[in-house]
């Protein structure tokens, strides 16, 4: 099947090439006079805590419209229609959580990482080791998702075919995101975000008035379009979900896996700590959602844009499948140069992801596992930032292995962040809440808490049909499972949210009902009316 | 680790002090007051929006104008809802919660709340 992929190449790879090549050259050299300012730990992990909220309203959404926010929605929305809108509108909904419950508290009590906020109150090895597995789990899967996204991107766009070509492309992608987070840092790393978001959000708009243009402006008409592609199915909900009982509950898993992921996304929790006070931080989730909203909007047009225009056949037939509806239609509407600006964007946007996830990874594996619990909190902070460059190295080298294995998978990748967010609403949500908001809560409530969604949720995936035994697609003859040719699975559903999200909440409240010890009172005034005045917050560093 | 004089945190006496506080309880209770009841109420629009998807086809399938139909136009709604509550939660912030926060932060940097050191801090 690989071999065929050459002749389906479209555009010129040299165009595409040369300008995702002068996005790297741009963002490198800013990530070089950036990299001037990084001494300190707070510089490395947080931008010296002096981003302004704007730029970090840009970060956040460059940070989370991931290579599943633009070719994973507008695929789902072009395959199937109206399902594929969910995803979006899950995704904004979950902000809403973040921006009143959680962003501005956390900027308030946490230093550097999401346990700190989770061990504020509890013994702090266990509490600190629990979270930084799940931050690591979470973003190990984050990384997945955009690793296989680049591997179907490049096959389509670069003319690359054949699996050891595809491996080299990411390999690089992933080297060059490990030297972005080793010498810029998080302040390299926000700029990149930065840069990105705005070219993203760019494309997307200028491919949206020109889908628009095409129908006279008119909605209906649009959708008409998609309609006499896909078929009066795409205007309708179901056409992904709806055949059977199970598939229903699937959707219902995956909407609240969604809405209630956001906000336990390490590397966008991480973002809050960038800049100067919580205000700041209200300040750019409000640019955020903002931003995120709008570009949901534009997705929803090049999505049925490229149902219309391209055709639902066509772009399955495509390398990547529904991943490669926003190129293609790219290329439908502008031809080479649409096409090479778009995938360069689609480029630079898995590269800039890529890097957040991988400083936020590594800042939890050197803050709360080398600093806080091997050296007991005597670590000297140079010692702490080398230690976060190494973890940045072998999480880079992880994170390439993982990408070369999911190139063959051909999973939609918004699909597979769903996933991610699944285990982001089960392991660390429930955990940040009641550490937030209940007087009771106890280390054991914690642990219970996230092990028990952590596992849960890891546990439901892997034996259900998104790793084994998933219906066979009679079109190519493969599942859309990782594995072919087996079948080990027992749980129905692709998404465990509706499962592990209501286990995790009820596991950390049994925990603290059944904890022996009593809760940390002292601990739980100092953490409230910090979380509320800001009094002790962390303070941006001078320069 | 050293702090500067001005980052000196406050001894577990001045917190429990500062939480006790009735600026405080009503700092506490205006937070509250708009982030639980909003936070239920989007969360169970949201669902409601995903429920209808799932189960009620027909009706969220039925055209309005042109193709469009109530599924997608409810699904524009919940961009709509969203936008509105984050400018009402803005809004809410700068009114209601943040001169209380501001207030507070600027007392417990002076050290106004308890009286520190003299006596064991209370533990529960």
């Amino acid at each position: 099947m690989v071999e065929l992929i050459a002749a389906d190449t479209i555009g010129e790879p040299a165009i595409n090439i040369s300008i995702f090549g002068v996005f790297v050259l741009i963002t490198l050299v800013i990530t070089f006079r950036a990299s001037r300012k990084n001494s300190s730990a707070a510089d490395f992990y947080a931008a010296g805590r002096n981003i302004s909220a704007t730029q970090n309203g840009l970060a956040i959404a460059g940070d989370y419209l991931s290579a599943a926010s633009f070719l994973g929605i507008a695929g789902a929305i072009a395959v199937y229609g109206y399902d594929g809108f969910l995803y979006s509108i899950g995704f904004l909904v979950a902000w809403l959580v973040a921006l009143l419950l959680v962003a501005e508290l956390l900027r308030n009590t946490a230093r550097f990482t999401m346990a700190d906020v989770l061990a504020f109150r509890m013994r702090q090895g266990p509490v600190r080791t629990a979270a930084a597995i799940s931050t690591l789990v979470v973003s190990l899967f984050y990384l997945l998702a955009q690793m296989a996204g680049a591997g179907g991107l490049v096959t389509l766009l670069l003319g690359v075919s054949g699996e050891a070509a595809q491996a080299v492309t990411v390999v690089v992608v992933g080297a060059l995101m490990i030297f972005y987070v080793l010498v810029g840092g998080m302040r390299g790393t926000t700029y990149v975000q930065v840069i990105k978001a705005t070219l993203l959000i760019i494309g997307a708009l200028v491919m949206t008035i020109w889908v628009l243009g095409t129908y006279g402006f008119n909605l209906s008409a649009l959708i008409g379009g998609a309609i006499s592609s896909g078929g009066q199915a795409v205007a309708e909900p179901g056409a992904q979900y709806g055949l059977t009982g199970v598939s229903k509950l699937d959707f219902i898993s995956l909407g609240l896996a969604l809405v209630l992921g956001t906000a336990g996304l390490p590397h966008v929790l991480m973002r809050f700590y960038t800049v100067p006070t919580a205000k700041d931080a209200r300040r750019s989730v409000v640019w955020a959602i903002w931003l995120i909203g709008i570009f949901y909007l534009f997705s929803l047009v090049i999505g049925y844009g490229a149902g219309a225009l391209v055709g639902k056949a066509e772009i399955l037939a495509a390398p990547g499948a529904a991943n490669a509806a926003a190129p293609l239609l790219a290329f439908e509407l502008g031809g080479t140069a649409l096409l090479g600006i778009i995938s360069g964007v689609a480029f630079a946007t898995i590269l800039a992801v890529v890097a957040g996830l991988t400083i936020t990874a590594s800042a939890s594996f050197a803050h709360d596992i080398y600093a806080s619990v091997i050296k007991k909190g005597q670590a000297s902070p140079t010692s702490e930032v080398k230690v976060a460059r190494i973890a940045a190295i072998v999480i880079g080298a992880v994170a390439i292995g993982l990408g070369i294995l999911a190139l063959q998978a051909g999973l939609n990748i918004a699909f597979l962040v769903a996933l991610a967010f699944a285990v982001a609403a089960s392991a660390n949500l429930p955990t940040i809440l009641y550490t937030l908001f209940w007087k009771n809560f106890t280390t054991q409530g914690a642990l219970w808490s996230i092990y028990g969604g952590l596992i849960a949720c890891v546990t439901l995936i892997i034996f259900s049909p998104v790793v084994s035994g998933a219906p066979l697609n009679e079109a190519t003859g493969t599942s859309t499972s990782l594995f072919q040719g087996v079948d080990f699975h027992w749980f129905p559903l692709s998404n465990p949210g509706l499962v592990s999200i209501p286990l995790s909440f009820f596991l950390g409240w049994l925990g603290t009902k059944l904890s022996e010890e009593k809760p940390d009172v002292a601990k739980y005034a100092e953490l409230e009316v910090r979380s509320l005045t800001g009094i002790g917050a962390e303070k941006a560093v001078p320069h | 680790m050293t702090l500067p004089p001005d980052r000196r945190l406050l001894t577990p006496e001045e917190y429990r002090q500062a939480q006790d506080s009735p600026e405080f309880s009503e700092l506490r209770r205006r937070f509250r007051r708009f982030a639980v009841p909003m936070t239920v109420a989007f969360l169970a629009w949201y669902l409601l929006y995903v429920l209808l998807s799932t189960y009620a086809h027909d009706l969220m399938s039925r055209q309005v104008f042109g193709n469009v139909n109530i599924g997608l136009l409810l699904g524009l709604a919940q961009f709509v809802t969203t936008f509105a509550i984050t400018t009402l939660y803005v809004r809410h912030a700068g009114r209601s919660t943040d001169p209380i926060a501001d207030e507070m932060r600027d007392r417990l940097e002076a050290h106004e709340f308890g009286t520190p050191r003299s006596e064991e801090p209370t533990r529960g």
